[in-house]
């Protein structure tokens, strides 16, 4: 890796700085030709100057402005330091929010990857346990249809189990009182406040528990089968293969799949826009992006919005950070990688 | 390392298949783990199917009984939805922006990764890194300024501005992805290509871009559900254009939102989701395929 030597470079400098450190292999390659310098203009130039100008740049901007009392749509901006983020932080309605998020960020990860592991491994190694190892009968049916959810729009999602859910024609109560559970007939699991961060979440693992499906099973079956194997003539049963060879193993999978399913879950926006659009009962499902959307396009506060924004940032790279390092302090990186 | 995706089956052939006899522990597990497939199957399906057969209903029907079967199988909520609602035009102009962003975004991110992957100059390591940090930035935070870089441009509430974010938003994605592939590719091809006499742009488009199929098949289907999906980027800088389905399907649910014809909202939503699901269901198996590629590096 060579990491060590370009890290202290100026980003985006095309010229070595005059500190850079003393290069170890300087390329001897030819002279710079028109093939080369059109090369890395196009294909390194146009991406990056795409890249910087509607993804970086807003970014950069955001913070600017988080630290004005700019409303978006007039031409005074006043410097306010930092009365915006302390708006926030006084704020019950967004705090309510940001302990929402929290909810969200510590459950549906949890959730989502247990529940796609038990059914990853199900369809890999959960297969009789003599002969080969393989998966239950079927297998590729269940996966295929484990993945339909997530080739859904959110926001068709959304509205398809606001319909389920719904207290008098929904397809939930509908079952509920089939079964003979009568109390359930009118009850409106988005319009309680204990039921509607639970039903919402329950969405949210509906959508995504496919994708982490196909991610795992692939990532099972790059390990090769005579581990499995070995562990078997060693006497280990289902769930003991499980924890001590298939989740080491995947381990990189896992984490990836915790920090998507975290960052998703410090958004969740579009669920919870289509679920609940008002957020719900005692804004029982309101999240901070909701609040953000509403500030700064309803009411027209720019500068208090992109301070939100800012907070919901730290608060994905505090999240990050915290996953990479939980997983090197249990020894993640020592794992053997094949 | 590349390690050649192999299945279970063909690594364990010096396990003589003997007629494998079933323990009554295994049948008890087998049976087990059936039911849970079985019923996480049923929950997946189920408000599929509902929402499919309700499509059909009236609105009456709909609250008369969640499970009957429609009175009649007609079309009537679909030609609503698809006319009135704006869900057609709506699918058109998705079709359109989806498509064009998907092309740029392969090309470019392909680009990009390429010569990250396989030059080192200086402040490489730099731009892999803002790369990555594009990855993990919340979309919202870029939200409010991104609606004034447009509107200067000219671009805002019009498709070339949203396709030109959506391939913003989808290079980081793109680059990391395809970044470990061609970083995997191996370096004396590269090499011939050179003896040969091709320069680097004739390498990069005959050479490297074909053996990077398999991953850039997999990025594509990514990025496309990806993008089919978009529903704050058009929410926030679209508000006022030609509409994309996602968004204008919100808006049909939010504006009839205590009105009646939840027939047509049905039919909407399986307008939206049936035709992906019938493409995902016959390219499945490339995905399953690209996916066990894309992730053994």
């Amino acid at each position: 890796m060579k990491t060590q030597q370009s890290r202290n470079d100026d980003g985006l400098a095309a010229v070595v700085p005059a500190t850079a450190p003393p290069q170890v292999v300087r390329r001897r390659r030819k002279p710079l030709t028109w093939d080369k310098v059109s090369f890395f203009a196009v294909f390194l130039g146009l991406p990056l100057a795409i890249y910087l100008l509607f993804v970086i740049w807003p970014f950069i901007q955001a913070f600017g402005y988080s630290l004005t009392d700019w409303s978006g749509f007039s031409p005074n901006q006043n410097f306010i330091g930092l009365d915006n983020y302390v708006k926030i932080f006084t704020d019950d309605i967004f705090m309510k929010a940001m302990s929402n998020n929290i909810l969200l960020v510590i459950f549906l990860p949890i959730i989502t990857i247990i529940l796609s592991l038990v059914l990853a491994s199900l369809v890999t190694v959960g297969g009789s346990s003599k002969g080969q190892i393989k998966g239950l009968r079927n297998s590729s049916f269940y996966r295929v249809v484990s993945f339909f959810p997530y080739t859904i729009p959110a926001v068709a999602i959304g509205i398809m189990w606001g319909q389920i859910y719904d207290p008098s024609g929904g397809l939930l109560n509908g079952i509920l009182t089939g079964l003979g559970l009568d109390q359930f007939k009118d009850f409106a699991w988005l319009g309680d406040k204990n039921t509607a961060m639970i039903a919402t979440m329950f969405v949210i693992v509906w959508g995504f528990v496919g994708f982490y499906m196909v991610l795992f099973v692939a990532g099972i079956k790059g390990i090769p089968a005579e581990l499995f194997e070995a562990a078997r003539i060693d006497g280990a049963g289902r769930f003991r293969t499980a924890v001590s060879i298939t989740i080491p193993l995947i381990r990189d999978n896992i984490q990836t799949a915790y920090i998507y399913m975290g960052i998703l879950a410090l958004d969740a926006f579009v669920y919870m826009a289509a679920l609940n659009s008002g957020g719900g009962p005692d804004n029982s499902t309101l999240v901070m992006a909701q609040q953000l959307f509403f500030t700064a396009f309803s009411k027209g506060q720019f500068g208090l919005a992109s301070a939100m924004g800012v907070v919901l940032a730290i608060a994905t790279l505090i999240f990050s950070g915290l996953v990479f390092l939980v997983n090197r302090l249990t020894g993640g990186d020592k794992d053997v990688s094949l | 390392m590349t390690t050649k995706v192999t299945t279970p089956e063909m690594k364990s052939l010096h396990f003589q298949p003997r007629t494998p006899a079933t323990t009554p522990g295994d049948k008890v597990v087998g049976a087990v783990s059936h039911g849970a497939l079985t019923i996480w199957t049923l929950i997946v399906i189920l408000p599929l199917l509902w929402t499919f057969m309700s499509s059909f209903k009236t609105s009456s029907e709909i609250f008369a009984s969640p499970f009957s079967l429609p009175s009649e199988w007609k079309l009537d909520n679909y030609i609503k939805a698809w006319s009135d609602a704006g869900i057609g035009s709506a699918f058109l102009n998705s079709i359109i922006v989806v498509a064009v962003a998907l092309v740029i975004v392969m090309v470019l991110g392909a680009m990009c990764a390429y010569v990250l992957a396989r030059y080192t100059f200086p402040g490489s390591r730099a731009i892999y890194y803002l790369m990555l940090a594009g990855l993990t930035f919340p979309i919202f935070l870029a939200m409010v300024p991104l609606f004034f870089v447009l509107k200067n441009m000219g671009l805002l509430n019009t498709l070339p501005g949203l396709i030109l974010v959506y391939v913003g938003f989808a290079l980081p994605f793109t680059v990391f992805f395809l970044f470990s592939f061609f970083k995997s590719l191996p370096h004396e091809i590269t090499e011939a290509a050179a003896l040969d006499g091709a320069g680097e742009w004739r390498t990069f488009f005959q050479v490297m871009l074909p053996m990077a199929k398999p991953g850039l098949a997999s990025v594509a289907i990514f990025n496309f559900l990806g993008l089919w999906n978009q529903f704050l980027i058009p929410v926030s800088i679209n508000a006022a254009g030609p509409r994309v389905l996602s968004q204008e399907l919100a808006a049909f649910a939010g504006q009839m939102g205590y009105a009646v014809d939840y027939g047509a909202l049905f039919a909407a939503v399986s307008v939206t989701v049936i035709p992906v699901l019938i493409v995902y269901v016959i390219f499945q198996r490339q995905l399953q395929g690209s996916v066990s590629q894309g992730t053994s590096k």
